[in-house]
């Protein structure tokens, strides 16, 4: 196993783990509040499909990079609206509303795409360059790591942090924390839970549409079909093993990011083993993550629990 | 402006709620329509056309409702008892491996049953192969309470480069130039076609019309059936009833799973005759929609496949007629799931004014 | 439209009351829930709103904390008049209510519970301050709490103390308590009135909703009597009596029926030492439980909600297997499994009709054989006999007196005590050896009550063994013949019920066994 060893060891690895961790800390983060106020998005895969495809034609049609990541987040706080109508006032199925709001997403995605994009070679953009930190990047080893990124790198784990503290830190937070545990009791007290759930969906999906923004405004520069790959369901997986808590989302998704860059860098050095089987790693990961700590922690009580005054 | 609990809903309200549901979906989309430059109703008529308008779209609208009946089969049963399998599409890959693996094994097998059993054999096989990929995550589900969403979804993707990899190596057709492909299954494993000429329709459809019934009788009329509603309404109080609540888990991931793998079984014995990666333009996936449409009544799910599936094979004509990706058509089936969602909380509910 | 409530003790002239309800009235469709209801409340006054599961306390509470609008009628507090529908009107007016099931969140601190929704969602919170708040309403009113503490840690008596310091938080002048006593021993009821005394001297208005006769005369200034959604009485509770108020809130004379003596036989259900351990080094459910009931006998479990009896319960019903010990019918051994304990003639009568006792979105007759599906009558060869269950369930309607039910109906339909019939009478028809009884009469109106105790006194008398497992004082001494007590997982040996005293009875709840004596 040395050359595991060895690989794990370079700057370029631990980069690159940073690079594939971004976007699924921005969509177990969003995931999070959602379910921290008690509403399962099922929309996940499909509101990062949007954001990719509505970041990347921001870009593509002339504005700047910044402009195609706020594009993307109004679209994602859309359909974060509309899931969070569908399943907060109306109260509807939380997890076949969320099954349409994926599917949604993605077929008005790639039918836009198809529309405005008649060639059928793919057109790219020119992502987001790294942002050197002057004299920190100098620092041996950890430099290059941690402080020449893309900017969005940084923005996922200051958010992460900031959600961190809003949530645990600030009476919005308590609300919010009030509202997926208990939605009578924060009702009884005045707070309300349609207003609380509403703002956490559409603020959580924002957040995830950023995650699909920063796949074709940063990792990649080209939008195509499939382009989010599971990442989104992947995430809802991360959301229950980090136990619903931001800075733990934060070791997470490092973690399932370092082992699928082992994992990209393993396969271009083993003969053996077919690549699919390296493919499915995530995949299985994330199944192995939620049997580890399906007995020991439970989510938010109301997660699930339609809230309607005057029924139980 | 309140919403409140009706008494009880009206039966002629609850067989409007699709008919509505469809409607406003379809007005939805045509803004769609329009922002992509086609005229709407035009649009529609070249899409209904091309759904039913000769003996040979109805064919191909039939036989591609026949996945779309089982899939969505498969997710009712399983939805019935508040199993959230999201995983039909690659339990219909599962059967469709499993009949290929039977085709293969054909000469073998035939030495032990007779020639003409060899179809049930694969069906069998694909029914197996479905229900052992859910099974999975429901006993992960009833023995440690993972989440069968997340591990059905992920089951999909699993299955999927499972598939490729067999196409890429063991099961690739040396015949195929380079295509990832299974060599063509026996004539002896393939469905028999129904209409002459170059209609694809074969004889599966008829098998899931039958399932179909079959299925409804089981539900209203035998005691797994009424086992599997009771623990789907309320799992407490079919526990303490003294049902065999894991059991019934378990048997109806079985039929679940297994329906959808007969899907699978379907298409390579009915229609395409090898297995490939875009076997499946995402059966699984729009079986929910079926399923929801049909407000999980097997009878329901007949009625609904034929519907998605005319949208789907319609859409293909309409945007070869005016210029509408035909993405449209998945865009109008999911929105038709949402507008589902909604009709049907309006026949339980009421919006009252104060 | 929402006036500031301005404070009366500078003001001359007459007092205005804490609390005016002027001619509500609210209708659910057909049903009328509150019927032109009018009452006032002073300050520093209990008032008791006494009435039956349906006589519409409930529907008027919601009104008065905005959760429902009234149809016609005014709400007044402290002279200025309170807008309808609106929680936060209602909490900024001073409304404060503790509910019968807690509104509190587990996972949160007994502090985060005390202060949700009383700052600005986006300033920075004065955690300290808070603090040193709920600390300083604790030591005023004589309310022991840690602030720091989990909810899901703490017992119910603490979680009761944190409601009422909730809304005192947020000043309310008046508090409204749904129930308070239900699960509470009489020790800790008896500091619970301490502290509304307390409370009332302070000048807090209180609204003390109960259906305990006892506990009403004891605690009330004023009490009005409902029923029918209509306001019967209004009565000081100096001038009135138990027997005054239980016909005012029945509106006829009911009949409750007599325990006879007979000689028992028999054990026909025996637990022998019962353990049911919890996951990691947390303390055992039951820990040894052993208990005979035989036949011609019932035997009562008393206890507070908690103590295990719930899980003493699912075992004795067959829904849970314990850690150890042995369960034996009639002298043999029995695994825990619901249908062979159904086959062994044990009638099982479960705490929530809702969540167990039935499956309410499916037929009366698809319940009526729910326990006996697999049996050869209702079934054959993998296929049900619907026509024999559809028999059976008209020959419970019929035999049981279910009201508004048809074979067809979908049991969510019935009201609370026709689901109770429908329960007793699938199960009583079987002729059981041993009934297993789990507040069998919780939220049920008297009628319904004592109806329920005249089958299970006729089962008795018939010959069966009966385990009553009830957190109704009133009801374990009216009907069984021997009482136990469940503290902390043990079960304590029975006492014949006429040498039992309310006063032992709750101590031994409180977990002091006093004298020892039996």
């Amino acid at each position: 196993m040395s050359s595991t060893l060895d690989v794990v060891l370079t700057a370029s690895f631990w980069a690159a783990t940073l690079r594939i961790c971004a976007p699924l800390l921005f969509g177990t983060l969003g995931e999070l509040i959602c379910e921290r106020a008690g509403v399962l998005n099922l929309g996940i895969e499909g509101i990062m499909t949007a954001g990719a495809l509505s970041g990347w034609l921001t870009v593509y049609y002339g504005a700047d990079l910044w402009t195609g990541v706020c594009v993307a987040a109004l679209v994602g706080a859309i359909f974060g609206l509309l899931h969070g109508f569908l399943t907060v006032p109306l109260g509807l199925s939380q997890h076949v509303t969320g099954i349409g709001i994926s599917l949604l997403g993605a077929s008005l995605s790639y039918f836009s795409f198809r529309l405005l994009i008649a060639s059928t070679a793919t057109p790219t953009i020119k992502p987001f360059s790294a942002v050197r930190v002057p004299l920190l990047a100098d620092i041996p080893l950890v430099g290059p790591v941690l402080f020449e990124q893309s900017p969005l790198v940084y923005l996922a784990f200051s958010l992460a942090i900031a959600v961190s503290y809003i949530l645990y830190r600030t009476p919005l937070g308590l609300a919010v924390r009030m509202v997926g545990e208990n939605a009578m009791a924060a009702d009884a007290q005045g707070v309300s839970v349609v207003g609380i759930r509403m703002a956490a969906v559409v603020v959580g999906s924002a957040i995830m549409a950023i995650g699909g923004a920063f796949l074709t405004l940063s990792a990649f520069n080209a939008f195509f079909v499939n382009l989010v790959n599971g990442r989104g369901w992947i995430c809802i997986a991360l959301v229950v093993f980090s136990s619903w808590k931001p800075a733990r989302a934060i070791v997470a998704s490092l973690f399932f990011a370092s082992l699928e860059a082992l994992q990209i860098r393993l396969q271009q050095g083993s003969g053996g083993l077919p690549y699919q089987f390296f493919l499915m790693l995530p995949y299985l990961l994330s199944i192995v993550a939620l049997i580890a700590v399906a007995r020991r922690v439970s989510g938010p009580q109301s997660l699930m629990v339609p809230f309607r005054r005057g029924e139980r | 402006m309140r919403v409140e609990r009706r008494d009880f809903s009206p039966l002629a309200v609850r067989l409007a709620a699709p008919g509505v549901a469809v409607l406003a979906s379809l007005l939805i989309c045509s803004s769609l329509i329009k922002a992509a430059g086609a005229p709407v109703l035009w649009a529609y008529w070249t899409m209904l056309v091309g759904a039913v308008g000769s003996l040979n779209s109805v064919s191909e609208t039939l036989t591609r409702a026949t996945p779309l009946i089982f899939t969505g089969l498969s997710v009712a049963v399983a939805f019935r008892a508040r199993i959230w399998n999201i995983g039909a599409e690659g339990q219909l890959y599962a059967g469709a491996l499993a009949t290929v693996l039977v085709a293969e094994e054909g000469g073998r097998i035939a030495a032990v049953v007779p020639h003409w059993a060899l179809p049930i054999v694969a069906a069998g096989a694909a029914f197996a192969l479905g229900a052992a990929l859910l099974l999975g995550p429901v006993v992960l589900k009833v023995k440690l309470g993972v989440d069968e969403v997340v591990t059905t979804l992920l089951s999909n993707f699993v299955m999927l480069l499972f598939v490729s990899y067999l196409l890429d190596g063991p099961f690739k057709d040396p015949m195929s130039m380079g295509w990832p492909q299974t060599p063509p299954v026996d004539a002896t494993v393939s469905l028999r076609h129904l209409l002459g000429g170059t209609a694809r329709l074969h004889a599966g459809f008829l098998f899931a019309l039958l399932g179909a019934a079959l299925l409804w009788l089981f539900n209203v009329r035998s005691v797994w059936g009424y086992e599997m509603r009771a623990v789907g309404l309320s799992l407490n109080g079919a526990r303490f009833a003294g049902m065999p609540v894991t059991s019934v888990l378990l048997r109806v991931a079985v039929l679940s799973g297994g329906i959808a793998g007969i899907a699978g079984f379907n298409e390579i014995a009915g229609v395409k005759g090898y297995l490939t990666l875009d076997m499946s333009p995402g059966f699984g996936y729009s079986g929910i929609v079926v399923a929801m449409l049909a407000q999980l009544h097997p009878v329901g799910v007949v009625i609904s496949a034929v519907f998605v599936a005319a949208i789907f094979v319609g859409a293909d004509a309409m945007s070869r007629a005016v210029a509408v990706p035909n993405y449209i058509a998945d865009v109008i089936v999911s929105v038709s799931l949402l507008t589902m969602l909604v009709a049907m909380m309006l026949t339980r509910y009421m919006i009252r004014h104060e | 439209m929402n006036v500031q409530v301005a404070p009366v003790e500078g003001s001359v002239g007459i007092r205005r009351p804490a609390l005016r309800i002027s001619s509500v009235c609210k209708r659910f469709g057909s049903l009328i829930a509150n019927d032109d209801v009018s009452f006032t409340l002073e300050a520093g006054q209990v008032l008791a709103l006494l009435g039956e599961n349906g006589a519409g306390k409930t529907t008027l509470m919601n009104i008065l904390f905005g959760h429902y609008v009234a149809d016609s009628g005014a709400i007044e507090i402290g002279g200025a008049s309170l807008s309808p529908g609106s929680p936060q009107a209602a909490l900024r007016a001073g409304i404060g209510m503790v509910h019968q099931h807690f509104a509190l969140a587990d996972n949160l601190s007994v502090a985060e519970n005390i202060i949700i929704g009383t700052e600005s969602l986006l300033l920075p919170w004065h955690r300290a301050k808070a603090k040193e708040k709920i600390l300083d309403i604790a030591r005023r009113y004589g309310l022991a709490l840690d602030p720091d503490a989990l909810v899901r840690d703490i017992s119910v008596g603490e979680r009761q103390r944190v409601e009422i310091v909730k809304a005192l938080y947020r000043d309310a002048r008046i508090l409204v308590l749904d129930e308070p006593t239900a699960v509470l021993t009489p020790q800790e009821a008896e500091a619970l009135f301490a502290t509304l005394r307390i409370l009332v001297s302070n000048g807090v208005a209180v609204i003390f909703i109960s259906h305990k006769l006892r506990e009403v005369l004891s605690v009330a200034d004023k009490i009005i009597v409902m029923r029918q959604g209509k306001v019967v009485a209004e009565r000081r509770a100096s001038e009135t009596s138990r027997e005054e108020l239980a016909e005012l809130m029945v509106g006829r004379k009911v009949a409750f029926p007599d325990r006879k003596p007979v000689s028992v036989g028999p054990a026909v259900l025996r637990l022998d030492g019962i353990v049911l351990r919890q996951g990691g080094n947390r303390p055992h459910v039951l820990d040894g439980v052993n208990l005979e009931v035989r036949q011609h006998e019932i035997l009562g479990i008393a206890g507070i909600a908690g103590n295990g009896q719930a899980a003493l319960a699912d075992i004795a019903c067959g829904v849970l297997a314990p850690s150890e010990g042995l369960i034996h019918l009639s002298g043999d051994p029995v695994r825990s499994d619901p249908s062979e304990f159904v086959k062994r003639g044990v009638a099982r009568i479960p705490e929530d009709r809702h969540a167990t006792g039935l499956i309410p979105d499916m037929s009366v007759w698809e319940n009526v054989v729910a326990e006996r599906y697999r049996s050869e009558a209702f079934a054959v060869a993998g296929l049900q006999r619907v026509g024999a269950a559809r028999k059976y369930a008209e020959l419970v309607i019929a035999q049981f007196d279910v009201r508004g039910a048809a074979p067809n109906t979908s049991a969510k339909q019935l009201s609370g005590g026709n689901m109770q019939k429908l329960i007793l009478g699938r199960t009583l028809l079987q002729d059981p050896g041993v009934i297993v009884a789990t507040q069998p009469t919780r939220g049920l109106d008297i009628g319904a009550v004592a109806y329920v105790h005249r089958k299970l006194l006729e089962a008795r008398d018939r010959g069966a063994g009966i385990l009553l497992i009830s957190e109704d004082i009133d009801e374990l001494f009216s009907l069984s013949d021997r009482i136990a007590v469940m503290f902390r997982g043990s079960l304590s040996s029975p006492v014949r019920t006429e040498t039992l005293s309310l006063q032992e009875l709750g101590l031994r709840m409180a977990g002091q066994n006093s004298t020892g004596g039996r």
